[in-house]
């Protein structure tokens, strides 16, 4: 039994002008200790996937439909005080923003203390030793003049690491990484991903890691789902999605990664871009999403909504011609 | 942060010294002279004159405000012209009603009113929210002696549950002390409460919005935790300010309150000596209260270091 099943998870939020299908029918399982990656460009729902999992979408205007099993219990049919008993404590979440995730009033002791005292009834005396303990664990240095500080006087980078030893202060079996690099310097980028990569075999947490990036991907993850306007295209081990790339959305993806060096030898004089914006997701579309900026759209693209299939053992898209068009990402480019 | 409460503390000079000049000023030009309403009906122009000349009232301005700072730097505010004690007496038969008054008031203001600016925020938009903003609403257009009267009427009147005026000193007991001062405390609170629930709704809808926010509901932590530490703690500047400039509310409304539940505090003394043009008794009185509103939010200005460790001295 896979540790997380997420089965035709459907997150809706209700606006004055209609009803907006954030995510719509997302079904994808990790076990435990993997890594897997959910991708895709701004606004594709896979945010609001991740808080779907913890429950974290504001209801109303938002509301999950579907099944999240942890370990097979479905949290969409636990009770207000059961959900907080999973959280931070089964299952954990990182952020995007370090520098505003952190409570700028309390110290980063109580901070990380809190979760250990709420899960596991420590005292505050062991609360804070145990939050030392963490912060040498991610890697801050001083711990024991630290946990006593407060987040502003941290930099970035320090702050994510001291919001991963929140996270993982409970030893969670799931740990979800929204976008955690994002906002951070390409070397502390790496700092963190290393963090994470390494405390992940530590602890033996699984990880869903949301990102845009698909460099962070290859470097940490096993399997990878691609989502496109609050669906699943794709879905493929971290091999198999890099090299052949089925549904074209993954192939846009790929080929607008910038190559270091293209622009200085000449082989490359411009990025390769998905032209187009993401449909409203407030209208329900007949067709296959990616319609409208697919090169390769046909009628039957724009009437019948093509179903998820395994296109090769393990590696599933929604494309009525990904079986057959097998291209590669660098003929996108050139198309 | 001592260099800063001394620096802090020297700061109010300037400012008391401006306070004291407008005090001083204020009387000087209102209308009607002391020395006629002594002397009385049926003096003559000369009688007139040698009572401004004893009072010092016949010496030019600055003369007389230079006087009358130095005797208050020495610690005295000088002698009423009606009743012939020294002012500083007379504050300090009154001080205790007025004082008990600002602090019951203040204590439940606060203990009121926060929690309920936290509720209506939580429950943004709910029928609880909407109440607590009619009462907000209500609360700060009635006048505090309608309040005063209703109260009086119902509670103690109608229903015999509570004294329907007067004072009774501390030291006869703390039952019947606050037993006088719980309707009085409610209708100058009145207006207080309304400001600092709506304060207190408007800043935690901005907190709840934060990231840390959600950051704490992640880690599991229950909405009693969120609401009361994780958020009103980051809002507590704002509220706090307010807290600390609505005092200024509770002064003026002291006066109003005190007129209508007859308690013997200073701010019946202050109505009393600005009808008897009783000027070294207003002036000592204003400014009491203007130096209590300035060591109010002097220490509320050194509190904010407890709420948020960003601000430093």
């Amino acid at each position: 039994m896979p540790l997380l099943e997420v089965e035709n998870l459907q997150t809706h939020f209700r606006t004055p002008d209609g009803v907006n299908r954030a995510v719509d029918g997302v079904s994808f399982h990790v076990n435990a200790g993997e890594t897997l990656a959910i991708v895709g460009e701004s606004g594709c729902g896979k945010s609001v996937t991740a808080m779907s999992i913890l429950r974290l979408i504001p209801e109303p205007p938002g509301k999950i439909a579907g099944a999240i099993r942890l370990n097979g219990k479905n949290l969409l049919e636990l009770s207000d005080r059961e959900m907080r008993q999973i959280r931070g404590n089964d299952v954990s979440m990182i952020f995007q923003e370090p520098m505003t995730s952190l409570n700028p009033v309390l110290t980063v002791g109580r901070q990380i203390g809190e979760t250990l005292r709420l899960h596991q009834g420590l005292s505050k005396q062991q609360a804070e030793e145990r939050a030392v303990e963490m912060l040498n664990l991610v890697g801050i240095p001083e711990a024991r003049r630290r946990v006593r500080e407060y987040p502003h006087q941290l930099s970035g980078g320090m702050r994510q690491r001291v919001m991963i030893a929140i996270a993982l202060a409970c030893n969670p079996k799931l740990l979800i990484a929204d976008e955690p690099t994002t906002a951070l310097d390409v070397t502390i980028q790496a700092q963190i991903l290393e963090l994470m990569r390494d405390l992940k075999h530590r602890v033996g947490a699984a990880i869903v890691l949301i990102t845009h990036d698909l460099g962070v991907v290859a470097e940490v993850a096993e399997r990878v789902v691609v989502m496109y306007a609050g669906r699943k295209v794709e879905e493929a081990a971290i091999g198999p999605l890099f090299r052949t790339p089925r549904h074209p959305y993954t192939q846009g993806l790929l080929g607008s990664m910038p190559k270091l060096g293209s622009s200085l030898d000449g082989t490359e004089t411009r990025l390769a871009e998905i032209p187009g914006l993401v449909p409203s997701l407030k209208k329900k579309l007949d067709g296959c999403v990616f319609a409208s900026r697919c090169p390769h759209t046909t009628d039957l693209c724009r009437t019948v909504a093509p179903a998820l299939e395994e296109k090769a053992p393990g590696h599933v898209a929604a494309c009525h011609y990904a079986a057959r068009e097998d291209l590669g990402a660098d003929e996108m480019v050139a198309a | 942060m001592f260099a800063y409460v001394v620096r802090r503390v020297l700061a109010t000079i300037p400012v008391m010294a401006v306070v004291a000049l407008f005090v001083f000023s204020l009387l000087y030009i209102a209308p009607g002279d002391p020395a006629a309403v002594i002397a009385g009906d049926q003096a003559t122009p000369a009688d007139v004159e040698r009572i401004r000349a004893s009072l010092g009232l016949d010496r030019p301005y600055l003369v007389r405000f230079g006087a009358w700072l130095w005797d208050i730097l020495r610690g005295d505010l000088g002698t009423s012209i009606f009743t012939n004690l020294p002012v500083s007496t007379m504050i300090a038969q009154r001080i205790e009603p007025t004082l008990s008054l600002m602090i019951v008031t203040l204590l439940l203001a606060v203990s009121v009113a926060v929690p309920m600016g936290v509720v209506a925020a939580w429950k943004q938009g709910t029928i609880v929210d909407r109440a607590v903003m009619a009462f907000a609403v209500l609360g700060f257009s009635v006048p505090v002696f309608v309040v005063g009267y209703l109260l009086a009427y119902f509670f103690a009147l109608e229903w015999d549950l509570l004294p329907v005026q007067g004072y009774t000193p501390f030291a006869r007991g703390f039952w019947p002390w606050l037993q006088n001062l719980i309707l009085p405390a409610i209708a100058l609170g009145t207006v207080y409460i309304a400001l600092i629930a709506r304060i207190t709704r408007a800043t935690m809808l901005e907190v709840l919005q934060q990231d840390y926010i959600r950051t704490a509901k992640a880690k599991g932590v229950g909405q009693r935790a969120i609401l009361f530490l994780h958020a009103l703690k980051n809002a507590a500047v704002p509220i706090v300010t307010v807290i600390g400039i609505g005092i200024a509310l509770l002064i003026g409304g002291a006066v109003v309150t005190e007129s209508v539940f007859a308690i013997p505090g200073l701010g019946r003394l202050t109505v009393d000596a600005i009808l008897r043009r009783d000027y070294p008794v207003i002036q000592g009185v204003v400014l009491l209260f203007s130096f209590v509103y300035v060591l109010v939010n002097l220490v509320i200005d050194l509190l904010y270091t407890l709420f948020d460790p960003r601000i430093r001295y």
